[in-house]
């Protein structure tokens, strides 16, 4: 019985010989278990070692291999060739980052805006626990509030899906977002004022035009569409309690 | 030249926690984060099931380190386990205290489950992606310190070694191509194990044994290596982990017969799965992973289980847990298993085999993290205390990266501030010259007959033959003898990718390097423990022997291969004694 | 090394239906924007005294006008569906660990409003 192939068209870039880069297309087997992932680990092993991009757990959970498949970004993990079969399937590297080499974007912006969000569980001064009092108590409720948004894999699919981020770097954009609602939401944060003047800037929340399409192309259903609209909301809110309650408003 | 005064080699929950303990014990202190990975995509990020600590009024710190000592098959140190189950519990609350989002019970208490080889349920759990969150809560609070610099995408090519003490790292800058020496007064790699010198394994693609190697090559010796544990579940062909955790929350094992064929192995009596004492402890499904494994290579031998595309295979049953259940504790394996074997758990079985998942062994270090080599200190799944010796039971390893990152941040930092800084124009040189030996060996290489992905894979592959759950002498030798080959063979090698940007080609040469490394000190250890004990399993010495083998093999680097010598287990307060479950 | 800046499409709202919907909801508020501006004005005829109000509805009444307000309704329609099918995105509502499925909250503020329409439609037609 005769194999079974498809095509694959690989954007490349190597930016010691490619003034742009250009696409180049591979025969591979066509297997119905196979992921993208999987036809791209094949082009490497056996027919072009010089085909670059970045993967590990090839599971859903690392959110190393985001790339765009046919257009959408997807994680090339979870992309099936059967899905595809028999047409040909273009990859691209993500869009909104610049293109490092072939698949591998640069994602600098990226990791400045996680940062810029303060990510971390803030405590007013003096209300710290101790080791020796035990977890701070969060009832299945509370945790509730805030786990589906603990959930990002920070795979960035979701900046190459919206258009502001892309025509726009400045957006701070849906991940990091999410992620600073995460602590907001969290009862045993306390930082929700210090992180509001970063996510309700102008850079922040007040750039999404809601396209929606960054919770469409979330693999894990964080949902950062919401978080955002729901950080409008917010911010909304507190500028309207400044201006009513000038004195009772925002505490450092 | 970059001059820090520690380094870090590897960032994943033991670098991350390392890294924090540093930077708080010396606020003044620069550290260097160096990971060939941004951290988030590190492997601990993958484990699923929980971390073990004792914090409930039913459970006890002897009752968690007996279950650990005798999960070992007594070749754990005792007294690494006393203080590791001691400190445990502050390190798991100091995790709930920066924000992970631990499972509550409805009191608002932290939740904990049953899992295999302990008698009491002390395993804290996020859902089942509690990897996934220790990782992402330690990489955000480690953001918090000014003083951790990220050497992100940097990977680590060798030990600089200077006075008889470490004293810095080379890395290749994977984004320029180019190769730097960085300067430290101490070093901790915690670059974890090397799943990816077996064909199946629950292990990502960057698990390939790199800081182990490095260690190796630097002269320290890699204990306990032939200990390499098989995860009971494992999806057939991707090798997927499915977590304990579905046991635990009572899954049960069956054959094709529809017959639980764990109570023919002595781990104890099967109650109905409606029975309210079900999952017993320490019984049957909640039996030791390496006891797991070996029942399923017995019912492949009897011819019970089932075949398929990928292999035999056995079935993980989870229905009668029902929808509710199996979606609020265990949805990633329901997502894991519709997606990669088209299989709905609530409504099939899943198909599940053995597959390589965690090495017990690795560089050799005292309780503090050190290593023979001044300067140089390890924690995390590349270190061996040893906590787990000959099987760790599941569930320990998370909460080792905290107790051993700490503990191993705040000895290299202790190290560091006692000692002065190395000449700098030597560490410069040992730089350059490591940039030239990858230039002429790998970037610049011609020729070559060997594909990088073939030799891979014959390693790998003498490696499931000879060296599987299942050993004898003349697989070993076998297996043996094809390391020494593929190692001939490497110098070789086909490089077409001769850029200077994001070369990973080069990158999977030098990884193979040091699994060959690694691969060889696994084999000729287990060649020369001539014994069954834990996960070391060899079929022409059956039984476990005290007398000559309670003792941790040392792999020591010679030009001819590894040389392996012993040194003796540490026993404080339980003598060897026959290992029991079920019963 | 030299990274490379993809330039982003201008027709970038072509290349998925998504995207061309968002567009077309984007558009559709342009009228609703414009219609309120309207009513502004049909407010201040009003304050002019009968007869200019008089004018303004007779000129009201010509087929461009009819034609006008047909396509502002429709646009005017289709913006408030989609308004109301993302309500659950900004309105987030628990109960315990529970969260209130987005069909029952869009569904509730749909139901609001064919309430109050039918309630304004019937005041308009009894005055």
């Amino acid at each position: 019985m005769t194999e079974r192939t498809m095509e694959l068209e690989v954007l490349r870039y190597r930016p010691e010989q490619d003034q742009k880069p250009s696409f180049q297309t591979y025969v591979i087997p066509f297997k119905q278990e196979w992921v993208v992932l999987d036809a791209i680990n094949y082009i490497k092993d056996n027919i072009d070692g010089s085909l670059s991009y970045r993967w590990s757990c090839r599971m859903g959970v690392c959110g190393s291999c985001g790339m765009m498949v046919n257009g959408i970004p997807k994680l090339t993990c979870a992309a099936f060739l059967k899905d595809y079969y028999p047409a040909k399937v273009r990859v691209e590297p993500l869009n909104g980052f610049p293109i490092q080499r072939d698949l591998v974007i640069v994602m600098d912006d990226f990791i400045t805006k996680l940062e810029e969000i303060k990510p971390w569980i803030i405590r007013k001064e003096g209300e710290e626990k101790s080791l020796e009092e035990g977890e701070y108590l969060q009832t299945p409720a509370e945790l509730a509030a805030y786990k589906q948004y603990s959930m990002c894999i920070n795979c960035m699919l979701c900046y190459a899906a919206c258009p502001v981020y892309c025509i726009d770097n400045s957006f701070i954009g849906p991940a990091a977002i999410a992620l600073a609602q995460r602590y907001n939401m969290d009862s045993r944060d306390q930082g929700r004022e210090i992180r509001q003047e970063v996510i309700a800037s102008n850079e922040g929340v007040w750039e999404c035009t809601f396209v929606g399409e960054c919770s469409r192309v979330c693999p894990k259903n964080v949902d950062p569409a919401a978080a955002i609209q729901r950080g409008k909301v917010s911010g909304t809110i507190d500028y309207f309690k400044s201006v009513i309650i000038p004195w009772g408003g925002r505490r450092k | 030249m970059p001059v820090h005064d520690v380094i870090i080699v590897g960032g994943g929950g033991a670098g991350l926690r390392a890294a924090i303990a540093v930077a708080e014990e010396n606020p003044n202190f620069s550290v260097a984060m160096v990971s060939k990975v941004y951290p988030m995509r590190s492997h601990t990020v993958s484990a699923e099931g929980g971390a073990a600590a004792v914090i409930k009024d039913n459970d006890s710190l002897d009752d968690h380190f007996r279950d650990t000592v005798g999960g070992s098959d007594w070749l754990a140190d005792q007294d690494a386990v006393e203080l590791f189950v001691k400190e445990a519990p502050n390190e798991m609350i100091q995790l709930e205290h920066w924000g992970c989002p631990w499972s509550r019970e409805p009191n608002g208490k932290v939740a904990v489950r049953p899992f295999g080889g302990m008698k009491i349920e002390r395993t804290w759990f996020a859902a089942d992606k509690t990897g996934f969150h220790m990782l992402h809560t330690l990489y955000q609070t480690s953001l918090k310190y000014g003083n951790i610099t990220p050497y992100d995408e940097w990977f680590a090519t060798n030990i600089l070694v200077e006075d008889g003490r470490c004293q810095g790292i080379t890395a290749l800058e994977l984004r320029t191509g180019n190769v730097e020496a960085i300067a430290a007064k101490a070093v901790i790699i915690c670059t974890g194990g090397a799943g990816r010198v077996f064909p199946f394994t629950t292990n990502g693609a960057i698990k390939t044994g790199d800081g182990m190697a490095l260690a190796y090559r630097a002269g320290v010796a890699l204990k306990d290596m032939e200990f390499v544990q098989y995860h009971p579940t494992g999806l057939p062909g991707t090798g997927i982990l499915i977590t304990e955790a579905a046991r635990g929350e009572g899954g049960i094992l069956v054959n094709k017969e529809g017959y639980r064929y764990l109570q023919d192995y002595d781990l104890g009596k099967p109650l109905d799965v409606s029975h309210p004492d079900h999952p017993v402890k320490k019984s049957m499904e909640l039996g030791p992973r390496d006891r797991l494994s070996q029942a399923f290579i017995k019912e492949v031998e009897k011819g019970r289980t089932f075949t398929g595309e990928f292999g035999d295979y056995v079935h993980l049953d989870v229905r009668h847990l029902g929808e509710k259940k199996i979606n609020k504790k265990i949805p990633f394996v329901r997502e894991l298993a519709s997606k990669y074997v088209g299989i709905d758990p609530v409504y099939y079985p899943i198909p599940v085999r053995p597959v390589a998942h965690y090495f017990m062994g690795g560089i050799d270090t005292d309780n503090d993290g050190a290593t023979t080599l001044p300067g140089l200190f390890a924690a995390g799944e590349v270190a061996c205390v040893s906590i787990n010796g000959a099987n760790r039971l599941g569930s320990n390893s998370l909460t080792e990266l905290l107790v051993f990152g700490a503990r191993a941040g705040r000895s290299a930092s202790r190290f560091a501030a006692e000692h002065t800084e190395a000449k700098m124009d030597s560490l410069q040189k040992q730089g350059a010259d490591e940039q030239t030996k990858i230039k002429n060996n790998f970037i610049g290489k011609q020729g070559g007959t060997e594909r990088i992905a073939d030799l891979r894979q014959e390693m790998t592959k003498a490696m499931e033959t000879g060296a599987g759950i299942y050993r004898s002498e003349n697989s070993l030798k076998d297996t043996c003898n094809t390391l020494a080959e593929i190692r001939g063979r490497f110098s070789n090698i086909i490089i077409e990718d001769r850029s200077l940007t994001f070369n990973t080609e080069l990158v999977s040469a030098l990884e193979l390097d040091f699994m060959i490394d690694v691969a060889q000190a696994i084999a000729h250890s287990a060649l020369a423990r001539t014994e069954s004990r834990g996960s070391h399993q060899r079929t022409d010495f059956t039984n476990r022997n005290d007398k000559e083998f309670l003792k941790h093999s040392l792999a020591l680097r010679t030009p001819d291969g590894p040389k392996i010598e012993y040194k003796d287990v540490v026993i404080t307060s339980w003598p060897p004694e026959e290992r029991v479950y079920g019963r | 090394m030299k990274s490379y800046v993809r330039r982003y499409p201008n027709t970038w709202w072509l290349n998925k239906s998504s995207y061309f919907f968002f567009m077309v909801r984007e558009f559709t508020s342009i009228f609703v924007a414009g219609y309120c501006v309207f009513l502004v004005y049909f407010i201040y005829k009003l304050s002019q005294g009968p007869d200019a109000y008089y004018a303004l509805i007779e000129a009201l009444k010509s087929p461009l006008s009819i034609a006008l307000h047909v396509i502002v309704f429709i646009f005017a329609v289709y913006h408030s569906i989609t308004w109301f099918k993302l309500t659950p995105k900004i309105m987030i509502l628990r109960i315990g660990e529970e969260q209130i499925p987005s069909f029952l909250i869009s569904g509730a503020n749909f139901f609001a409003w064919v309430v109050v329409s039918a309630i304004l439609a019937w005041i308009i037609s009894v005055v």
